[in-house]
Formats: C-alpha cells, sequence, structure tokens
C-alpha cells in the first residue's frame, strides 16, 4: 500500500493522511493508490501539511507498517527515549519499530 | 566571556523581528515552504524526524552561567525538558514548535545568543579549545582570535553564499583538543624562533564522506594579519570552490583537486592584493575584544593540595579534571555521558545546576566540549569535592573522560532525517557492556565515536574505534574502524571488513578491545597498539 506523511505546519509533528485529513497516527494511514500527487498538492497548498511525502507501507496483523525504518522510528518517536513516543506505556513498541 | 556592544545588540533584535515576520508569513500562507526553508536555515531551525529542530550558536563552545540558565528554561518552557550538546560545541532542541521559534530566539537575544549561522553554506560557528584560558600548556588564550574570527565571518556578505558550509577551529597549544586539522581551516597559534606569535593555517581538513587532514599551507602568518589571511583563503575558495556537485563542494576538494602547493600559491596571491587594501581590523579593536577574556581574579593563595580520602571522588578528580595554569585550580569535566545514557543530553534542570555551579565554583563560565561534554574551566582544588558531590547527586558524577563510555555519538536515526542508523542505542550498549563486564575500568584512554551516516557528525573516522551506522537493504548495517585520532596525532581510521548488525557491533567492539588488551605494552593506549601491531590481528579476530 501506499500513504503519506509529513509534519504538521505549526507544530512539526509528525502526521499521516487519513483519507480526510492528518492524524498524529500511522495506524489511521489510508491507501491513496495512484492519488498521491494530487493529494500531497492540495494538502501542501492549504497548508494543512508540511514537507509530505509518500512511502511503501504494508498491512500486518497490528497494523500499517511502513517498510522503512526511518519512518517506523517517526510514526512512533525515538526509540531511545520510550517517553517521549506515543506509545509510552506499550514496552513492546520501540521493539516493533526495529 | 565575549560581550555585545550596541551593534551586536541591535543587530540580534533586528534578526529576531525580520525572523518573526518570516514565520508569520509562512504560517498564513504567504510564504511557501520552498520560499521559507532557506530563511529558517539561516536561524537555525530544521525539519527533522520528529518536529522542528533548532540549533543554538554557542561560540568557541563558551557560556556564562545565565546563558546556561537561559539554555535550560528554553528546554522547560518550549522544548521536552532537555537538549543535546553537540560535537560543534552547540545545542540542538528536538521538539520545536514553529510558532515558538521566534520566542525561542528573543529569548537567546536576552542573554546575548542567537541561532544565526548555525545552518547554510557560509562559516558556521568558530570552535576551540574547551580548555581556553586556562590550560596548563597554551602559549596564549585563543578565544580573542576566535572573537575576532566570529566577528569577521558573521553577516560577511561576500561568505554567505559560498559553494558549501565552511568550519574554522582556533587552538594555540601543541596539544590539540579541538580536531583542528579536521575543520576547513584550522589554526594553531605558534611562537617561532625570535619568539613572535603568528598563525600555522591549516586548510582542506574535514569528515564527512571524504575525510581528509588539512595540510599544512602556511606555518606562520603573523597574528595581525589573521584576518586578512583567512580573507584570502576563502576567497579562493569562494572563486573556485565546486557548485556543481554538493559532494565535491568543500574546501577539502578544491585542496585535494588542485594540490596543497597551488591552493596555497593563490592564496598567497590574492592576500598580497588584500594586504593592500588594509582590511585588517585595527589592533585597538583586537585589544578592546581581548579586554572580555581576561583573566578572571584567581586567589594567588589557592591551596595545591587535594583530598583524596573518598575513592570515589579520587577516581573522578584523576580522570575529569585537567591541569590549570594557575596553581591551585583545575578545569573539571563534567560528563554527559552516564552508563547507558544518551551521549550530549542534558536535563533542563541539569543545565540550570551546571549554571549554579558555573557561578559558584568557576568564575561564572562553562564550556560546552566538542566530546558533547560541560567544562567548569576554573575550580579552585579546595572546591573540587563539594563540586563533585553536588554533581554525582544530579547524575553528573560519571569519572570516564576520554574512556570507552565517553562516546561521541550523533542523534542517528532516533533524531536526525539524514541518518540511515541509530547512533544513540550502539552508543548506550557500548556503554553498559564495558561498565557490565568491567573492562572499561582497565583500558585506559580509548576514544570511541559513532556517526548514523556517511556525514560524520558523529566523527567517527577520528575515533580510535570508530562506527558508521549504513543503510544495507533496509536494515540498520554497522561498519568498524579502527586507528583514527582527532588529537595532534591526526589520523584516519580505517574499516576493518564487512559491516555488523546491531548485536553484532557491539560483539565486535569488545572483540577489538580484546586484541588489544591481549597485546598491549605498558603505557601503550588501544590506539599505540593498533598502530605498532597493525589492522591484521584485529581482523583475525574479528573475521577469522
Amino acid at each position: 500500500m501506499k500513504i503519506l506523511t509529513g509534519n504538521d505546519l505549526k507544530t512539526g509533528a509528525v502526521t499521516w493522511w487519513d483519507g480526510t485529513g492528518w492524524s498524529l497516527h500511522v495506524a489511521d494511514a489510508a491507501d491513496v493508490g495512484d492519488d498521491a500527487d494530487a493529494i500531497l498538492a492540495r494538502e501542501e497548498a492549504a497548508r494543512r501539511v508540511n514537507a509530505a511525502y509518500a512511502i511503501e507501507a504494508e498491512l500486518t496483523a497490528s497494523g500499517v507498517r511502513p517498510a522503512h525504518i526511518k519512518d517506523r522510528i517517526r510514526g512512533l518517536g525515538p526509540t531511545v527515549r520510550p517517553d517521549l513516543t506515543l506509545k509510552p506505556e506499550d514496552p513492546d513498541a520501540v521493539r516493533e519499530v526495529i | 566571556m565575549y560581550q555585545y556592544d550596541h551593534y551586536d545588540q541591535a543587530m540580534v533584535d533586528a534578526r529576531v523581528a525580520e525572523f518573526r515576520d518570516q514565520c508569520q508569513r509562512r504560517l498564513e500562507g504567504k510564504l511557501t515552504e520552498d520560499q521559507f526553508k532557506p530563511l529558517r536555515l539561516m536561524n537555525g531551525l530544521y525539519l527533522q524526524l520528529h518536529a522542528y529542530m533548532l540549533r543554538v550558536a554557542i561560540p568557541y563552545g563558551t557560556l556564562s552561567g545565565a546563558q546556561m540558565r537561559a539554555l535550560g528554561n528554553i528546554a522547560d518552557k518550549f522544548d521536552r525538558k532537555y537538549g543535546h550538546f553537540t560535537t560543534r560545541q552547540n545545542i540542538q532542541y528536538n521538539w520545536i514548535k514553529l510558532e515558538d521559534a521566534p520566542d525561542i530566539l528573543a529569548d537567546l537575544a536576552k542573554v546575548e545568543m542567537h541561532a544565526i549561522q548555525t545552518s547554510g553554506n557560509c562559516i558556521r560557528n568558530i570552535s576551540s579549545d574547551h580548555f581556553a584560558g586556562a590550560a596548563a600548556d597554551e602559549i596564549i588564550d585563543p578565544r580573542p582570535y576566535a572573537e575576532l574570527l566570529r566577528q569577521w565571518s558573521s553577516f560577511h556578505p561576500e561568505f554567505s553564499y559560498l559553494p558549501r558550509k565552511f568550519k574554522i577551529a582556533v587552538i594555540a597549544s601543541e596539544t590539540d583538543r579541538a580536531a583542528m586539522r579536521l575543520h576547513d581551516i584550522g589554526i594553531n597559534i605558534v611562537r617561532n624562533d625570535a619568539g613572535e606569535l603568528g598563525a600555522a593555517f591549516y586548510v582542506g581538513g574535514g569528515m564527512g564522506r571524504t575525510p581528509m587532514i588539512a595540510p599544512l599551507i602556511n606555518g606562520f602568518v603573523p597574528l595581525d594579519q589573521l584576518i586578512t589571511y583567512s580573507e584570502a583563503c576563502l576567497r579562493v575558495y569562494n572563486r573556485y570552490g565546486r557548485r556543481d556537485n554538493k559532494y565535491k563542494a568543500r574546501v577539502k576538494i578544491l585542496v585535494h583537486e588542485l594540490g596543497a602547493e597551488e591552493y596555497t600559491r593563490q592564496v598567497e596571491e590574492e592576500f598580497a592584493l588584500l594586504i593592500a587594501q588594509s582590511i585588517e581590523p585595527p589592533f585597538a579593536e583586537l585589544e578592546r575584544i581581548r579586554t572580555y577574556f581576561d583573566e578572571p581574579a584567581f586567589d594567588a593563595d589557592a591551596s595545591d593540595e587535594l583530598d583524596r580520602t573518598d575513592p570515589d571522588f579520587a577516581v573522578w578528580s584523576d580522570r575529569n579534571t585537567h591541569p590549570h595554569k594557575t596553581p591551585g585550580y583545575v578545569s573539571a569535566v563534567i560528563s554527559l555521558k552516564p552508563v547507558g545514557g544518551i551521549p550530549g543530553d542534558a536535563t533542563a534542570d541539569q543545565m540550570r545546576l551546571m549554571a549554579e555551579l558555573a557561578e559558584q565554583y568557576s568564575f561564572d563560565e562553562c564550556r560546552v566540549t566538542h566530546t558533547q561534554n560541560i567544562v567548569l574551566p576554573h575550580v579552585r582544588k579546595a572546591d573540587l569535592f563539594a563540586l563533585w558531590q553536588k554533581l554525582d547527586a544530579a547524575g553528573l558524577g560519571t569519572p570516564n573522560l576520554d574512556q570507552v563510555g565517553d562516546i561521541i555519538a550523533c542523534p542517528g536515526l532516533d533524531y536526525c532525517s539524514l541518518a540511515n542508523a541509530r547512533s544513540i542505542p550502539i552508543a548506550q550498549q557500548i556503554s553498559q557492556r564495558f561498565h557490565a563486564n568491567g573492562k572499561g575500568e582497565i583500558l585506559g584512554e580509548l576514544k570511541l565515536k559513532i556517526s548514523g551516516c556517511i556525514n560524520a557528525c558523529g566523527h567517527h573516522h577520528a575515533g580510535h574505534i570508530g562506527i558508521l551506522g549504513v543503510d544495507k537493504k533496509g536494515v540498520e548495517n554497522y561498519q568498524l574502524s579502527l586507528g583514527g585520532s582527532e588529537a595532534e596525532d591526526t589520523s584516519l581510521g580505517k574499516i576493518t571488513g564487512r559491516g555488523f548488525d546491531e548485536a553484532g557491533i557491539v560483539d565486535a567492539v569488545e572483540t577489538s578491545v580484546d586484541v588489544y588488551l591481549a597485546q598491549r605494552q605498558d603505557g601503550e593506549r588501544f590506539l599505540d597498539t593498533y598502530r605498532r601491531i597493525g589492522m591484521e590481528p584485529f581482523k583475525e579476530a574479528l573475521y577469522g
């Protein structure tokens, strides 16, 4: 599947295109198929996202998993600071992105 | 300490106002990201993996207590209660909101700081010896010259759009504590046979994807020609440095392709034109600057004795202090490398504590080292035990300066958008491994450096043991190199062979260390043994 990610213009937070807007959670990411370029152009112009791009991902039993480790780390947060990730209570979260 | 005059403060305040307007226009959609990006980068604001990142300039790593406290307060108010001290003697904040960036710059300006020229193809923060003005072995305090270069290079109109970024280091001792020959220009202030002071210019060093050790191009430039000669070096680079290929745009490539002799000839030719134009700042200006760095009022009666009764304190004082030029004083190094910690990170509370300790024990001064530690340069030996107790209580008393646990590591793939692999977890595991097995206590000096990509922010080329993270078909992989040094015996490490996975690289480091332990002779450091026995015994142990 192909998904879109970028950063929130104001806060810089990592966001994922969920089909209608931008979510903080990669689990919400929607498959955009061949529409990536059109969505990116529209959303950048509307200033709802910054520096957005399309990436490959797969749908696994535990949800959407970006193909590259860099985007998986973006989706969670720094592996060396579990307390600052989006899942600070989940002891397995870091292991799952590596 | 450097001090802003009216012009400095006015320029920095104006820049804050300008950037506030630029941010507002970006948020309102009047600027596109393509238009805004070069503007934010000129103010040190990057977009990294998780958020905006702000890099703040710390001139030659020098901070007053008030400045260190302000950095802590910014971490509290605008970030997630910590900051990361870098290998360029700067600090980075990792979780910045665009809408907050102007307010942060305004807070910095109140304590004579900014983020100007911490990015872009310009002359970056001037770096120097973190023991400058204190070291027993320096021939003169290099900071006035570093400050002169800072003032010359700030907003220099001719050098604001160089082919690539440009880094300058200034030292004034035979011992190199600033990786001087791995800079675009390395300046070593020396004394000639007649007793006169001058500057030895080394040009064309650097790390990155093409590491090079800067050759000496002029062994003695009189100090009253320092700026003119620097200008000549930059002019030749600005004129002929490659702009067609980002990866070949640094001055090291120009010097390499022209040859040091031809580059020097062109610099000398340019210098002859410039010297006739009298662009050197007047001597009175240097004297004015020099007064900012007057010696503190040292206690002439300070005791040179040290009570070493406490064994933990004795270890720390042996490892984490450096001889001072004034009897009764030492420079104390605060390790930001606790066992298993994140190299270079300090919490807001730790920054405020270090500010307080700098004010109380070190004449209101602290320094950031390129090895990501903090120095209190002027501590009375009589105060050292009390200082250590306060540091230790705050998790800042790790006795590991220049030991295997004192690892340089770039932010790596945990934070950096350029990285290919994580650096910090490797540093943490190595630190924990050598603490747990006790070998860290018997190794002596061993400088281990880790970069998460070929840009080499973690100085891996110059590590006695260096580790480079690479992307191998989407999986983190780590190359091991041995034999690098960024000290006065500068050398570049050599890759041992094929890379290792995350667990394998930690084992590989231990295997290399075991070879050293088996083969070392009296007094040899890891680097000395490597240089004596060569790569083969290590390869044999690593790969069979």
